[in-house]
């Protein structure tokens, strides 16, 4: 059968089905089906989110200054920023107004957040579909040392020492037979291109950039003690500030500023000498492999986020842009008002969720959203309610819920940070784009796909690297100036607040587009709801029969060897999936939960 | 087929010497209650055990059990899965996917029965047949049971799995259940915090690989090494406490000068955890060094106690209503003076004995 969807594409469900269940090195649980057609090529493809928390029903009657604790443990990855949007959300709602250096500290964890991410992102979680560590056994280590300084002649361990000794440690690995996390890898199929020395260079800095990550986070450490998962307040950040007086240990002093200058310094360069090295030198054997495009040509969405200024969420203060691209017009980038009922909505046609009283096919703002979890399997899905065999897309298939902006699937995260950047004349982000592809030899068209995808993301770590130093020596600044507030605790007290409020939070997380909105009743929460970046992206089919952007992305991909689908994980691993975020999503009307008993 | 790298070379790697190797094979063999005939027995044992396989399945959480775990530092995580354990199944971190991730679990489970460790991260919900939470089409709590069936020990990663944690906060819409309330023939382990320290999670593992059994635990079924003392009781900032100097607001110039964070809600003095002495990412800070108070996150059901900047007087879990209205309006009134700092200690005290008769219960 043959479906022509409202956004461009062409679905045939007709030949073989192929279900990876589970996709693995992404966060949470998801499950992913394709049909591909006699040449092995993706005709159609089915996207489920498999896990469902329920967080926002827990959010009810809660003391909004907490909910930035509840909501960050919405996903340990893109840890903190959850927190963020909650904070922004509450403050939004309440009016609260939060000191310069607060914004700047906040600005700091939120990129320590973006690189540590996209860092662990590239090397640990997508990696492995484009690099082979059994190959890297092959290598020989001169020439991979001569590799190395030709592509980062900036970066220290290089030595063909310093590469034999890895590939021995490696070789010690694999003829142990105790294969731990490369077992069953797909390292035999044709899709791997690397020759042996790429391989073990990128091997060797897939643990290089292990020991580097849990550096990057010590700025979380630094302002809100742990990572994962730090503090942070209502009205500001937790943290004082006191580089002169007496008791200057118990707060951030001069010792501390120094650990996060060093630590920027150190992210820094790993960025320019490493990772934007490493994603032009893999992304140079593979540049012919320019699959997964998806959405990203079509319509991307981006909320932008680090602000200039306290309080200014304007457009022109925002370092990471926002707007919308629809229909692939990159002359014309749309505004985007999240308080508009009528531009982010949610449908549930094919989620697995009812609207209470709503007819079919209506889709919901947040600040309105209803939601009561239904799970139930199509006419045409195979095996049973607890053993499922194969989805039945034309009905209900997945835990995450289907947002759409003025109707229209949207694709999220760096890649469309990036295009909405370029399409504004972002200066930063048009520089970078403009130079990489050059040293790569492609054309601009070339960003929309997994390739772009990969590069934008690395791309991003080293802007945020500099902004981090903007935000570093602007604080600096304003201490110098005398002030050190990062408080601002005027409407600490509940019985400041209105009695009723609601307010909106937005930041660009990791993967994208995150916005939280919350209705406040008595000082208590009465509605939650967060609209998350893999919702966007790994959302079901709406009502119009749109498909989201992990769906559209597959379209036409050739899978060489159907039953090890490492061309499907290389795409859908470049959005960065976090599946836990994208299905808590649930919305508290006060109604009972039509088919859950709570015990 | 060349040797496998083993605990002994690993160590040797690390610097450490044969003589001190011997030596703390001897130790071991002392605190097992071996004799010295045991000695050499230990060290061949080390010097050719093969790697021991950890299975490491997820359910309902967030990831920031393996994010915390990746950030450990001694060892480094590298260390640990390349030389020290055999992680035949993380969700998190393995190369392939669908059918031949099942295998890999599959195939493990079978070579190696009786003798892998299952570590879970996540808990199941029971609700809905348990499809809230999905695995290769079905529900993740089947996957739980299989996975643990076999397995040497089973341990119990974070608040999720060791309590519930945020998905099981009220009204638990999804009946996410701890994992000792559906594995219930196995030893189990748990490591609590949201998340746990990572060198925490790595000494629990190391612990066990090195002395080869379990570590003790509390009745709580907690490693007493790293949560047999209160973070108040180890507090930097404990000297405050005692003198009555504490932080009023947010940002004022008690708490510039890092005074403590009992009035702010801080739950240092109930919550048991080793936050304020191993500290977090190598020793960088913790909670109450960056000028939060602990939230409580290893503590069993701590979502649900009460605003987080709610004082620990006024948790109802502890008993203390009696005189929770005596301390609420020192607390609010008079600040500063000794009175309410005599009713602060003496309320903290009582809520200490009453979570250690809990502990003990």
């Amino acid at each position: 059968m043959t479906i022509n969807t409202p956004n461009g594409f062409t679905l045939d469900t007709t030949g073989q089905r192929i279900v990876v269940d589970p996709v693995c090195r992404i966060e949470g649980h998801m499950r992913c089906e394709v049909n591909v057609d006699e040449n092995n090529i993706i005709r159609n493809a089915v996207s489920t989110g498999t896990m469902w928390r329920g967080l926002e029903v827990i959010l009810k009657g809660r003391d909004p200054r907490d909910a930035w604790a509840f909501t960050e443990r919405i996903c340990g990855v893109c840890t903190g920023t959850h927190a963020l949007t909650s904070v922004r959300a509450v403050e939004d709602a309440l009016g609260i107004t939060i000191p310069d250096n607060a914004n700047s500290i906040r600005n700091l964890m939120q990129l320590a957040l973006q690189i540590h991410d996209h860092v662990v992102h590239f090397y640990h979680l997508h990696a492995l579909d484009w690099v082979n560590p059994v190959n890297a056994l092959k290598a020989d280590p001169k020439a991979t040392s001569e590799l190395q300084q030709m592509v980062g002649p900036n970066h220290p361990l290089s030595s063909p020492g310093y590469f034999r000794d890895v590939q021995n440690r490696l070789k010690a690995f694999v003829e142990s037979g105790q294969l731990g996390i490369f077992k069953n890898g797909y390292w035999d199929n044709p899709a791997y291109l690397l020759p042996p020395e790429a391989d073990l260079m990128a091997t060797t800095h897939y643990l290089e950039a292990l020991d580097l990550q849990k550096e990057i986070v010590k700025i979380h450490t630094i302002f809100g003690g742990k990572n994962p998962h730090p503090n942070w307040l209502v009205g500001g950040v937790p943290c004082p500030i006191n580089v002169h007086s007496t008791g200057a240990v118990g707060a951030i002093n001069m010792e501390r500023l120094n650990l996060v200058s060093s630590i920027i310094d150190q992210g820094l360069a790993f960025m320019r000498n490493v990772y934007i090295p490493d994603v032009a030198a893999i992304g140079g054997f593979y540049k012919n492999w320019l699959y997964g495009g998806g959405l990203s040509g079509k319509s991307v969405l981006a909320y932008g986020d680090i602000p200039e200024h306290p309080n200014d969420f304007s457009a022109e203060q925002l370092h990471l842009p926002r707007g919308a691209i629809i229909n692939g017009n990159l002359n014309e980038v749309h505004d985007v008002d999240m308080r508009d009922p009528d531009e982010i909505q949610e449908f549930v046609d094919h989620s697995w969720y009812h609207y209470a009283g709503a007819e079919a096919g209506k889709g919901l703002h947040p600040w309105d959203g209803e939601t009561a979890p239904k799970f139930e399997l199509g006419p045409n899905a195979k095996g049973t309610r607890t053993n499922i065999e194969q989805l039945d897309e034309a009905a209900k298939y997945s835990w995450i819920k289907a947002p759409r902006w003025k109707g229209h699937a949207m694709e999220v995260g760096p890649l469309a940070r990036y295009i909405v950047g370029y399409a504004k004349g972002h200066e930063d982000i048009k520089n970078q784009v403009d130079t990489f592809l050059g040293q790569m030899g492609l054309p601009l068209t070339a960003i929309f796909s997994t390739l772009g995808r990969t590069a934008a993301r690395a791309l991003e770590s080293e802007y945020c690297g500099r902004l981090q130093k903007h935000f570093f020596d602007k604080m600096i600044a304003n201490i110098k100036n005398g002030d050190e507030s990062t408080a601002n605790i005027a409407k600490w007290d509940p019985k400041t607040w209105p009695k009723e409020a609601k307010g909106v939070g937005a930041t660009e997380a990791p993967r994208g587009a995150l916005g939280h909105w919350i209705k406040i009743k008595d000082g208590r929460i009465e509605n939650y709801q967060c609209v998350v970046p893999t919702t966007w992206n790994g959302s079901p089919r709406d009502t119009a029969g749109n498909i989201g952007a992990f769906e559209a992305s597959l379209m036409d991909t050739k899978v060489e060897r159907p039953e090890e689908p490492v061309e499907i994980l290389r795409t859908l691993h470049s959005f960065d999936p976090c599946l836990a975020c994208s299905t808590h999503v649930m919305s508290p009307d006060g109604q009972e939960l039509a088919r859950v008993k709570v015990r | 087929m060349s040797q496998i790298e083993t605990f002994y070379e690993v160590m040797r790697r690390q610097g450490i010497t044969r003589r001190s190797f011997m030596k703390y094979c001897s130790l071991t063999a002392s605190a097992l209650g071996l004799g010295p005939a045991f000695v050499p027995k230990i060290a061949h044992a080390m010097e050719t055990k093969p790697r021991t396989p950890v299975i490491w399945v997820n359910g309902l959480e967030c990831t920031c059990c393996s994010e915390s775990f990746i950030r450990g530092a001694h060892p480094l995580a590298k260390d640990v899965v390349l030389s020290m354990i055999s992680l035949d199944y993380s969700h998190t971190l393995m190369a392939s996917a669908g059918h031949a991730a099942e295998a890999a679990l599959a195939e493990t489970i079978e070579k190696y029965k009786g003798n892998y460790i299952l570590a879970v991260e996540g808990n199941p919900p029971l609700n809905e047949d348990g499809m809230f939470c999905i695995v290769g089409g079905k529900p993740f709590v089947e996957q739980l049971k299989w996975a643990a069936k076999d397995a040497k020990a089973v341990i119990s990663w974070g608040a999720c799995a060791s309590y519930g944690c945020v998905q099981a906060a009220a009204p638990n819409p999804t009946r996410a259940t701890p994992v000792h309330k559906v594995i219930t023939d196995k030893p189990i382990i748990k490591v609590p915090g949201c998340p746990p320290i990572a060198e925490v999670m790595t000494g629990v593992i190391t612990y066990m690989l090195t002395f080869d059994r379990l570590p003790e635990l509390d009745r709580q079924g907690r490693p007493a090494m790293f949560y047999g003392q209160r973070i108040h009781d180890k507090c930097y900032r404990r000297p405050h406490f005692d003198a009555g100097q504490f932080v009023e607001a947010w940002d004022d110039e008690n708490a510039r000068k890092g005074y403590c964070l009992y009035k702010m809600g801080c739950k240092g003095p109930t919550t048991y955890n080793a936050c304020s002495t191993v500290r977090w990412n190598e020793g960088v800070s913790f909670p109450i060094q960056s000028g939060h108070g602990c939230i409580g996150c290893s503590e069993d059901g701590f979502w649900d106690q009460g605003s987080f900047y709610d004082r620990v007087t006024d948790l109802t879990q502890f008993g203390v209503e009696a005189n929770a209205d005596e301390v609420g309006m020192a607390a609010a009134g008079v600040v500063g003076g000794a009175v309410a700092v005599h009713a602060a200690i003496s309320a903290l005290r009582r809520a200490q004995k009453k979570t250690q008769e809990k502990v003990e219960g």
